[in-house]
């Protein structure tokens, strides 16, 4: 579903990624790991398109898609997906609006059918009441006054109403009190799928006791330094990145 | 006098070919080009001024004579010629497009964006021949203008044009014309004062609520207004009305000076919401053409708990020189000014109020949100002033600047003049830049880029915007995003 081939990326300069190969199949989830520094959130960005990333050499292949040559709403409405780490704030819009907003602009994109209101909201109420995410929290501006738990729902919420194909997602998982971390989690079971694929992006194992990755990849110095199943990570919990390096 | 026969002659050509529309002659519209007393008589006599008016108009416009432009704003622009200008009959109208296919297609794209139909298109980009035919198009059908008459005549509410308030309310328009911009105001409002040509006049009798909103969308396309427009506005104790002006017109001439202005008197226990949508075709990419628009706007809060508010979003024109303004003399009076001004390419705006506190508790807020990108300047300037009586008098201020291009400009003026002290003066400012995070972010949730300029912008003047009447604040919206178009590269 998605594949990425020999990856190097420069941010500011300096050379990041040097040379990442990475192919999620549909229907599985995999998960990267790895310490400060290694590329991650670099990895999450290339793959959204964030303009401040300079691919210098490879391909990302989503779906026979050159992923790369697409801009960032592009590759939104082709069904690719980033959990941001760190939600940013738009003050003004309310979190419902933008929502609806998002998702008719997909639409148009797709030649669909502009979402009415009524079915807009019929559909954000039930996706919001499965991730404990509260009428109030609809109305107020995008993640303005949100703490660190309910910004994650929130990409969480947005994730299930968009409905993606491929989701990215960038330390979900990190700030969360064990309760956000479970609701999070379940928001993330309930997305995959036989027709998703998942990229999970975190520092600790903590989070793959709640959903089971099918390969774990650990990326140091912007390179995947080794790939395994779900014992890698406990080896990693054991022994540190720096047996990796 | 020979210029004076010519112009007579012409003049009452035009008022001949009036009445059988515009297919005829278009040239013969017009009155000679330039300005002196000839022309204002002749405008005058069009309108069948009364002898007062006529005298007024004379007064004004040697009192402009002896003015020059005002240069302490921060706009920059080349000398207007004022003898070189037509200040009679509607010039735009002489190199009108034939058809929709000779107008420029960005224009009608957004109209089309705007949801304008087509025959609505016709007018708003002055085809020939377009505006008398299409008026029941745009008003869908002519009912619902008699229907919108009756409604307001069962109110004793009188909504009509100025020339027609003139003839047919004269004591009313002769007590409060020039009450609040006098005549001799400032160079602009002279000039309006000698040679403006229509306008809207309203009156809200006591305890009366206006049953709807009134706007000069209904009036403007059907009388094809001039670019001197006057609009007086006078709401009777205990009484309320909203007012929306829209100017979603683009003009294509070449830097035509619009000066308007409007005055409003409430008085006790009256409430008056002016809001103001103006969309004049801006000048293109590279700074050419577009309007000058400097207008004098000004209502005083007479009566005890009056209210006057301004709500405006300022999209369009070359230059914006406009200053709404509050004079709160009444005891608890309150004013207030929501502006939203977007420059884009090379626009120039500068904007802002004043508010004048004289009687006791009187109260003002203001609210700025200005938008600069590609070249645009946009200042903010604003007087809050309280006078010695004004005791317990409160303002709050907020001036929020956003900044979407290296090569615009942001700038907040405010003047403060306090003489009174338990008076109490709030002043916040912010200047911020458009973040890549919140575009990126906007981005990855499927907006493309000028949706999501357009919906942070939306969002930074939602302070503003939250007081537009609904059916307003949604094409507001999207012009927004529309005069922002292509401005983050």
């Amino acid at each position: 579903m998605l594949r990425i081939e020999n990856l190097h990326v420069s941010f500011d300069g300096n050379k990041i990624l040097n040379g990442v190969d990475l192919e999620v199949p549909v229907g599985k989830v995999h998960a990267i790991m790895g310490p400060n520094g290694s590329g991650k959130s670099t990895l999450a960005n290339t793959i959204a398109g964030h303009k401040g990333y300079d691919v210098t050499s490879g391909t990302v292949t989503y779906k026979d898609l050159d992923l790369l040559a697409l801009d960032p709403s592009e590759r939104a409405a082709e069904g690719v997906f980033l959990g941001f780490q760190y939600p940013v704030e738009i003050p003004g819009i309310s979190n419902m609006n933008f929502l609806r907003t998002a998702l008719n602009s997909i639409r148009r994109y797709r030649g669909e059918e502009e979402m009415s209101a009524a079915e807009f909201l019929g559909l954000l109420r039930e996706k919001a009441a499965a991730l404990g995410i509260s009428n109030d929290m609809l109305k107020r501006a995008v993640n303005v006054g949100f703490s660190g738990g309910e910004r994650k729902r929130n990409e969480m919420l947005q994730m299930a109403v968009l409905d993606p194909q491929f989701a990215v997602l960038d330390e979900t998982d990190s700030g969360l009190d064990i309760d956000a971390l479970r609701i999070v989690a379940r928001g993330i079971n309930a997305f995959h799928g036989p027709e998703k694929g998942l990229l999970l992006i975190t520092h600790y194992k903590r989070l793959l006791s709640y959903v089971e990755p099918d390969v774990i990849h650990v990326l140091i110095d912007g390179r995947i330094a080794r790939s395994g199943d779900k014992e890698l990570a406990e080896e990693l919990e054991e022994a540190g990145y720096a047996a990796f390096a | 006098m020979a210029a004076n026969a010519e112009a007579k002659e012409q003049v009452d050509k035009a008022t001949s070919e009036y009445k059988y529309g515009f297919t005829s002659d278009i040239e013969s519209e017009f009155a000679p080009k330039g300005l002196n007393e000839d022309i204002v008589r002749f405008i005058s006599a069009k309108k069948n001024d009364p002898d007062w008016l006529l005298e007024w108009r004379l007064k004004a416009f040697r009192g402009w004579q002896e003015m020059v432009d005002p240069t302490w704003a921060k706009i920059r622009y080349p000398e207007i010629d004022f003898q070189d200008a037509y200040y009679y009959a509607a010039p735009k109208k002489m190199n009108g497009p034939k058809s929709l296919d000779e107008v420029d297609p960005e224009i009608l794209r957004t109209y089309e964006k705007l949801g304008i139909p087509i025959r609505e298109q016709e007018v708003l980009a002055g085809i020939e021949g377009a505006p008398k035919v299409a008026v029941d198009a745009v008003f869908d059908s002519v009912s619902v203008a008699t229907t919108f008459k009756k409604e307001l005549k069962r109110a004793g509410v009188l909504f009509m044009s100025i020339s027609e308030a003139v003839q047919e309310h004269p004591d009313l328009v002769r007590k409060y014309l020039g009450s609040v911009v006098p005549a001799r105001d400032n160079f602009f409002a002279a000039l309006n004062a000698a040679v403006f040509s229509d306008g809207t006049f309203v009156y809200v009798p006591k305890n009366t609520r206006c049953p709807m909103e009134l706007s000069t969308y209904f009036r403007i396309n059907a009388a094809n207004t001039g670019q001197f427009e006057r609009t007086l506005i006078i709401v009777d104790e205990g009484s309320y009305v909203s007012y929306l002006e829209g100017c979603t017109a683009p003009m294509r001439d070449e830097n035509q000076l619009h000066a308007a202005v409007v005055e409003l008197v409430a008085f006790d226990n009256a409430e008056i919401k002016y809001s103001t949508i103006q969309n004049w075709y801006p000048g293109d990419k590279n700074g050419k053409g577009g309007i000058y628009n400097f207008v004098t706007k000004r209502g005083i809060c007479a009566g005890k708990n009056s209210k006057i508010s301004w709500t405006q979003v300022e999209t369009g024109s070359a230059i914006t020189w406009k200053y709404p303004s509050c004079i709160l003399k009444g005891d608890g009076s309150s004013g207030a000014f929501y502006s939203v001004a977007i420059t884009n390419n090379y626009q120039q705006a500068d904007t802002g109020t004043k508010m004048i506190h004289i009687g006791k508790n009187t109260k003002s807020r203001i609210i700025s949100k200005g938008i600069s990108a590609g070249h645009g300047q946009n200042t903010y300037r604003g007087l809050v002033r309280m006078l010695g009586k004004a005791e317990g008098a409160r303002n709050y201020t907020q001036c929020d600047s956003l900044l979407l291009s290296d090569t615009c400009g942001a700038h907040t003026i405010p003047y403060i003049e306090v003489a009174n002290p338990t008076a109490q003066v709030e002043h916040e400012a912010t200047t911020s830049k458009i973040s890549e995070d919140q575009l990126f972010y906007c981005m990855t949730r499927g907006l493309g880029q000028e949706d999501a300029v357009a919906l942070i912008v939306n969002g930074f003047c939602r302070d503003v915007m939250q007081h537009l009447p609904m059916e307003f604040a949604v094409e507001a919206q999207k012009l927004l995003g529309i005069s922002l178009e292509g401005s983050v590269g």
